[in-house]
């Protein structure tokens, strides 16, 4: 097995510069925050942490959270007015700079998004090189998502049987999974589940696994 | 099935085939991919026009470099009057000057092997297609075979500065680009296996110390000279000049110096030009905020 496999990894990614790890990586973590809130932001709080904290101006790296938090790609050209476009949307923003510590990769953002219901979610990631993103935590629960591939998140009640009522579901759906993971903070309370797959999850299925009792928040991703 | 891991796979194949190695990398794609080879081609068509309206948008729109650290140089460079330099190859810098602080100002680039070391694969090509009335396709074809080179680059050594130095970002660039560039050119098989040999090992050790851990100094004008190299390196292949150690073998080596390279001079910023006294006092500038 190769590390790299297609030639578009080597010419291309298509990106706004200046940097792949510190614009293009950083408009992703933005982007899968986004998309776990699920809806409309109406504020974020950023934190920079490592290499992200010294150089987050001169790379972009504001713009870029900013604008993958609005939904942008990482080859759109409005990113470079993100913060202008935050403002004309209503989204209150704020920077800040955090050690979060030895263990996280030097090039890390936490963002915590909020919308205007109240529901808040916080999501770790760092930008591991390339424009390769790994998130490793969501809403304190440990995770690996690489937002390469389609996924469903899940948190949940830690009860027995409640991985494989969601399972059920997909497979019922004929939705094959690549990769799974539970995680939990404390025993007996919440669980939370990532499950990578190889066909985008239609809003049908999300309905049906929001319909079990013990599931408070479930999310289908996108490659982004 | 076309497969390949080293260079020497690529002349091979392209020997029993008796095509270009652009070819055989074309393929390779679409078998990966499980696209259509029509599919992965109009991709790449969108990549070289991603990369030509770099070098136009660099020269021509009006943007600052980020934290105003230094001043632009491209137009500046492109029309200077000439001491050393033809006007061929002044046009080759000022292309990779000008797609490189584009990139620094977050214009859209096409990061070829990565974002920093964008600059060298447009500037090469475009210019080298103006001097041999190429067409489209053939550069779009001499695309396939950087990036052919690129793949085997970053699998059998590397493409991050953070994990091998600049030698592994604009040296790649250089490398992939003096193969294109001699196929462009229609050379052997043998032609660019030598071209990428004889450009990697000439930039071999080159660390990664960008000033304030920006992608602007050192990296801006790195691209200028992977550009250049890029030629002299085809130049000579063209000319029949062999590398006496062969590709694969330089590739190998480039990524055991990455390795034994010290951390310090891996992108961390903690080395080379970043610590000289200039360097440090504009990092502290720009991690107050003053700038
Ligand atoms: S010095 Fe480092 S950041 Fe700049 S182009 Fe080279 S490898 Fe990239």
């Amino acid at each position: 097995m190769k590390k790299v496999e297609s030639i578009f990894e080597i010419i291309g990614p298509i990106m706004v510069g200046p940097s792949s790890s510190h614009t293009a990586g950083a408009v992703r973590i933005g982007k899968i925050a986004r998309e776990i809130l699920g809806t409309k932001p109406v504020k974020a709080i950023i934190l920079f942490h490592g290499s992200f904290a010294e150089t987050f101006r001169g790379h972009g790296s504001d713009k870029a959270v900013v604008g993958g938090i609005l939904g942008f790609s990482t080859d759109d050209l409005r990113i470079r007015k993100a913060l202008e476009v935050a403002e004309r949307e209503g989204l209150k923003i704020e920077f800040k700079t955090v050690d979060l510590g030895e263990e996280y990769h030097p090039n890390t953002i936490k963002i915590i998004l909020e919308d205007a219901s109240g529901l808040k979610i916080q999501v770790i990631g760092s930008s591991i090189g390339g424009g390769n993103i790994i998130i490793t935590e969501i809403n304190g629960f440990e995770t690996d998502l690489s937002g390469d591939y389609y996924a469903l998140i899940a948190i949940h009640d830690d009860k027995p049987g409640m991985v494989a009522k969601i399972t059920t579901i997909l497979a019922k759906h004929r939705i094959n999974i690549a990769k799974m993971r539970v995680s939990r903070i404390k025993r007996g309370a919440l669980a939370f589940s990532s499950i990578e797959v190889d066909h985008e999850i239609s809003k049908e299925v999300v309905g049906e696994i929001e319909k079990i009792k013990e599931v408070r928040l479930v999310r289908a991703l996108k490659p982004i | 099935m076309v497969d390949f891991e080293t260079l020497s796979d690529l002349v091979k194949l392209a020997r029993e085939r008796d095509c270009k190695i652009g070819e055989i990398v074309w393929e390779y794609e679409a078998e990966v991919e499980g696209i259509s080879k029509e599919e992965v081609w109009n991709k790449m068509v969108k990549h070289w026009n991603v990369m030509k309206d770099s070098i136009e948008d660099g020269l021509k729109e009006s943007f600052e470099l980020p934290c105003k650290i230094t001043e632009r140089f491209a137009g500046k460079f492109l029309n200077a009057k000439r001491v050393f330099l033809d006007d061929f190859m002044s046009k080759v810098v000022a292309r990779a000057l000008a797609v490189s602080e584009y990139n620094s100002a977050m214009g859209l680039v096409c990061a070829a092997p990565t974002a920093g070391a964008s600059g060298v694969l447009p500037a090469t090509l475009c210019s080298a297609a103006e001097k041999l009335n190429a067409k489209e396709k053939d550069i779009v074809l001499a695309l396939f075979t950087a990036s052919g080179i690129g793949l085997v680059i970053a699998n059998k050594a590397s493409i991050a500065g953070s994990e091998a130095g600049c030698q592994a970002e604009v040296g790649a660039a250089a490398a992939m680009a003096a193969g294109a560039l001699v196929e462009l050119a229609n050379s052997t098989p043998e032609q660019v296996d030598h071209a990428v040999a004889i450009a990697l090992k000439s930039i071999m050790g080159l660390i990664c110390d960008p000033v304030a851990g920006l992608v602007i100094s050192p990296c801006i004008k790195r691209n200028a000279f992977g550009a250049v190299l890029a030629f002299l390196a085809a130049e000579m292949a063209l000319a029949g000049v062999k590398s006496l150690i062969p590709a694969d073998e330089v590739i190998e080596a480039m990524g055991e110096v990455g390795r034994l390279m010290h951390p310090d001079l891996k992108e961390t910023s903690r080395g080379g030009i970043a610590t000289t006294p200039t360097g440090e006092k504009i990092r502290e500038k720009i991690f107050k905020g003053d700038f």
